[in-house]
This record gives C-alpha cells, sequence and structure tokens, in this order.
C-alpha cells in the first residue's frame, strides 16, 4: 500500500521527511479514513508520517479563555473530556456520534478537519464554534480560520503531503453561552448522517447577542447559516424566533437529492427540525446560572 | 522489512511487516491468531476489534506499525488454561453467539467498556457495543451476557 512508514519525533522533522520526499509522503493521524482512501487508490503515497508519537500534540487545554486541542487528540478523548464537556459541550456531543467506539479512540479531530468531508460531525461543531487551526508549514506556523480550510468536498486548503495541522483553538464558552448538535441518520452508531447541525448562541439581558449555525451536509462544505443567524441575533429567544430562525436555515440550505440520504425536499424540511431542536437546547443550557453546556 | 515488536496477549513478540500491512492480517496471518476475524474490512463492523494499550480499535484499519511497542490483546489473550474469561462465559451461558463470527469482536469490545466502567448502565452497554454489528442475534442475549459478566464480575470483586 505505501512503501514507508515513519514516525517523527517532532513535527519540524515530519515537514523535513515530507519535503524531503516532494508530493509523495502524506501525513496520517489515525487513519481510520486515510488506510481505505489509500486502499481505493483515492489519495495516494508511497510514505507515511505518522505524527502520533510526536511530543505536545496530545494536549486538550485552557489558557485564556481558549481551548486547544492537539492534533492527535481522539474523538473519544474529546467526547470524555470534562474540559470539553463543560466548557464546549457542543463538541463533545458531535465528536461522540463519530463512527463507533473502535473508531473514536483512534480517529483524531484534526484528521476529522483535513479529509474535509461536509458532513463531519466534529467538523460541524468546529464551525459553529468558530475555531481556528495551527497550520505547520517549513517556512513557520500561522492560525487561519476554520472556515478557510474546506476548498470542496474532501478538499482542505491544507495539503498534508506538504503541511500539517498542529492544533484547533476556540473561545470556551463563559456565562450566558452554550451550544448543541443534533444528528440525523439511519441508526444511532456507525454511520454517516443524513444532516447534522451544530449551533452555539451566547445570551445577555434576555436576548441573543451572538449565535451561530452550522449544517451538514448540505453543501460541497460546511454550511453556516448566517442568514437564520442574523434573523436570531438582538431577540428574545422563545419558540417564535427559535423556529424562524430554523425556518430561514432550511430555505438557505440547499441539500441534494442522494440516493443515501434522501430526497432535497425531505432533508431541507429536516433541517428545520434539527436546527429548532439544536437552537431550544442551546438557549436552555445557555439561560442556566453558570453558562453550562446542552448534555443531556 | 521494518520489525514490529509489541506485547501481544502478555508476550513480547517480534515479526516482520511490510510498512502497509494493518494489524488484523498481521495478527491472523503472520502469528496464527485467527480469533480475530475480517468481515467488512473498511471499520463499519467491529468483528477485527483488538484491544491497543486498554482502548479498543478495528484492526482492519489500524496500520500494524502502529502498534510498535504497544500492548495488544486478542480474543486468545483472554481466560487461561482452558478456562474462559468472565466475559467469555457469561456469552456461553446466555447462548449469545449464532453464528459466531462477530463474537471475538464483541467479546473485546465488552472487555474495553467492564475493564473502564466496571458498572456500565443498559443503555452504556448498548453504546459499547454499537461499533459491532451482529446480523444474526438482535443483540439482546449479547447485552445480556454483558449484564452477567458484569455481576459476576463485580461478585468477584476483581473489577468493583
Amino acid at each position: 500500500m505505501w512503501d514507508e512508514y515513519l514516525f517523527p519525533a517532532s513535527v519540524e522533522e515530519a515537514l523535513e521527511m515530507l519535503e524531503a520526499h516532494g508530493g509523495e509522503a502524506r501525513i496520517i493521524a489515525g487513519g481510520t479514513d486515510l488506510v481505505l482512501q489509500s486502499q481505493r487508490g483515492q489519495r495516494r503515497a508511497k510514505v507515511m508520517v505518522d505524527i502520533t508519537r510526536i511530543p505536545g500534540l496530545d494536549l486538550i487545554e485552557e489558557r485564556d479563555g481558549l481551548i486547544y486541542i492537539g492534533a492527535q487528540v481522539t474523538h473519544g478523548q474529546i467526547a470524555a473530556s470534562p474540559l470539553i464537556c463543560s466548557r464546549a459541550g457542543v463538541l463533545a456531543e458531535a465528536c461522540g456520534s463519530v463512527g463507533g467506539p473502535q473508531i473514536r479512540n483512534v480517529g483524531t479531530l484534526v484528521g476529522n478537519v483535513v479529509n474535509a468531508l461536509p458532513a463531519a460531525d466534529g467538523a460541524i461543531a468546529l464551525f459553529a464554534l468558530d475555531a481556528e487551526a495551527e497550520i505547520a508549514e517549513r517556512r513557520g506556523r500561522r492560525w487561519t480560520p476554520i472556515t478557510n480550510l474546506y476548498a470542496g468536498v474532501g478538499l482542505c486548503t491544507v495539503d498534508p503531503c506538504f503541511a500539517m495541522i498542529t492544533q484547533l483553538r476556540f473561545r470556551a464558552f463563559g456565562r450566558g453561552e452554550a451550544g448543541a448538535f443534533e444528528r440525523l441518520a439511519k441508526r444511532r452508531a456507525l454511520v454517516l448522517p443524513i444532516l447534522n447541525t451544530a449551533v452555539t448562541v451566547r445570551l445577555d439581558g434576555g436576548k441573543v447577542e451572538r449565535a451561530r449555525i452550522a449544517i451538514g451536509p448540505v453543501a460541497p462544505t460546511p454550511f453556516v447559516a448566517a442568514e437564520a443567524t442574523e434573523a436570531l441575533v438582538g431577540q428574545t429567544p422563545d419558540e417564535d424566533s427559535i423556529s424562524q430562525a430554523a425556518k430561514v436555515a432550511a430555505q438557505t440550505a440547499q441539500p441534494r437529492d442522494s440516493l443515501l440520504r434522501g430526497s432535497a425536499d425531505y432533508r431541507k424540511a429536516m433541517v428545520e427540525v434539527l436546527v429548532r431542536r439544536a437552537l431550544k437546547r442551546a438557549v436552555e443550557a445557555a439561560s442556566l446560572p453558570e453558562g453550562k453546556d446542552a448534555n443531556p | 522489512m521494518p520489525t514490529l515488536r509489541m506485547t501481544l496477549n502478555g508476550q513480547e513478540v517480534t515479526v516482520d511487516v511490510e510498512p502497509g500491512d494493518l494489524l488484523a492480517h498481521v495478527l491472523r496471518d503472520k502469528l496464527g491468531l485467527i480469533g480475530t476475524k475480517i468481515s467488512c474490512g473498511e471499520g463499519e463492523c467491529g468483528a477485527c476489534t483488538v484491544l491497543v494499550d486498554g482502548k479498543s480499535v478495528d484492526s482492519c484499519i489500524y496500520p500494524a506499525l502502529k502498534a510498535q511497542g504497544r500492548e495488544v490483546v486478542t480474543i486468545e489473550g483472554l481466560g487461561q488454561d482452558n478456562r474462559l474469561d468472565p466475559i467469555q462465559q457469561a456469552f456461553v451461558d446466555k447462548t449469545a453467539p449464532q453464528c459466531g463470527y462477530c463474537i471475538p469482536g464483541m467479546v473485546i469490545s465488552a472487555k474495553a467498556l467492564l475493564d473502564e466502567k466496571p458498572h456500565p448502565t443498559r443503555k452504556e452497554i448498548e453504546e459499547g457495543i454499537s461499533g459491532n454489528l451482529c446480523r444474526c442475534t438482535g443483540y439482546y442475549q449479547i447485552i445480556e451476557a454483558i449484564e452477567l459478566a458484569r455481576e459476576r464480575l463485580a461478585e468477584k470483586g476483581g473489577r468493583g
């Protein structure tokens, strides 16, 4: 399948390995997607550069109100993290719904981003959290918004044959803030979603001060429902305003007819249901005294 | 050819592997441990589940070299001297297997769950085996077997 399997001891060494192979080497983390893609010839590489033994990339931590998640952190670790559950519960919910336990034990959230599928549960939550990713290239490191990482279905703007994402970061929920994740699928585990949505809200003085609604897969990249958010901001978050925002989300989402996922009409109708449910739960949780998450 | 060194069912083993070998194939074809089954071959069904450092993984999509220096447990590593592990015995007593093909993976997933969480609720048991498909049983006897194992292990106090 590939000719060499390497374990660099540092990010710099990983980048050197990539450079030395001039595009024929590729970063691998958990490999839960990449192994299959390699077997099917969808993503080719002669050399795999496994970053799961580089010290320092395994952290989940909060610094100055920001939560950082390293490139080795698995979906399972995020779903079980007390920090993520209490300060970014929407991400714990999303990561906990990926695959089954065996996939969550190995697959990483950063890998989920690099794989760039518009249905990826973890990535949808990162869009709702307005996350950023740190990219390491030979010329240095830089932070970029998650929205800049997606160029199309399966196309990440960070090419893992030349660069890598070392960590993610986003603001931890504070007082009056919460999120929620909802997912529609044929069964509760091991299947890709028909639809998923992640929302975050911040309430202030009984009004919605800020909100963010991400939906997948209704476009080639995760969809941020900006008009729905605008409909909600400044409003009292009651039954009416939430229902209205969910309606707008459904109007602006563009799901395709899909043999796998159902008709466009059905999925549009379900966008409204999922967004309404997620907003309700997020608003409820944000109304709690301590800005807790919406974990059930 | 790279050399893979790991602890396998408590024993140090050394085996030459191709860089692209997957753990399930190394276990079955190079080490003769055919208790680990390959069914879907793409990480969907859990028949190939083994433990790596105590965590359940789908060995059919797990690059073998990732196990370098790790502790791997397969179904052959459970029980001793012809005595079944309490989880295996509970599967027998509850008649959990029908065709049996998914069962090694089910037992390993049950072990991962009970090692980490000795007193799982029924819902936690369902979630614990949610990465394992069974096309025969409808899962009920398997869930009951894990509940029985939970009770027996708690009685023994070994994990509780």
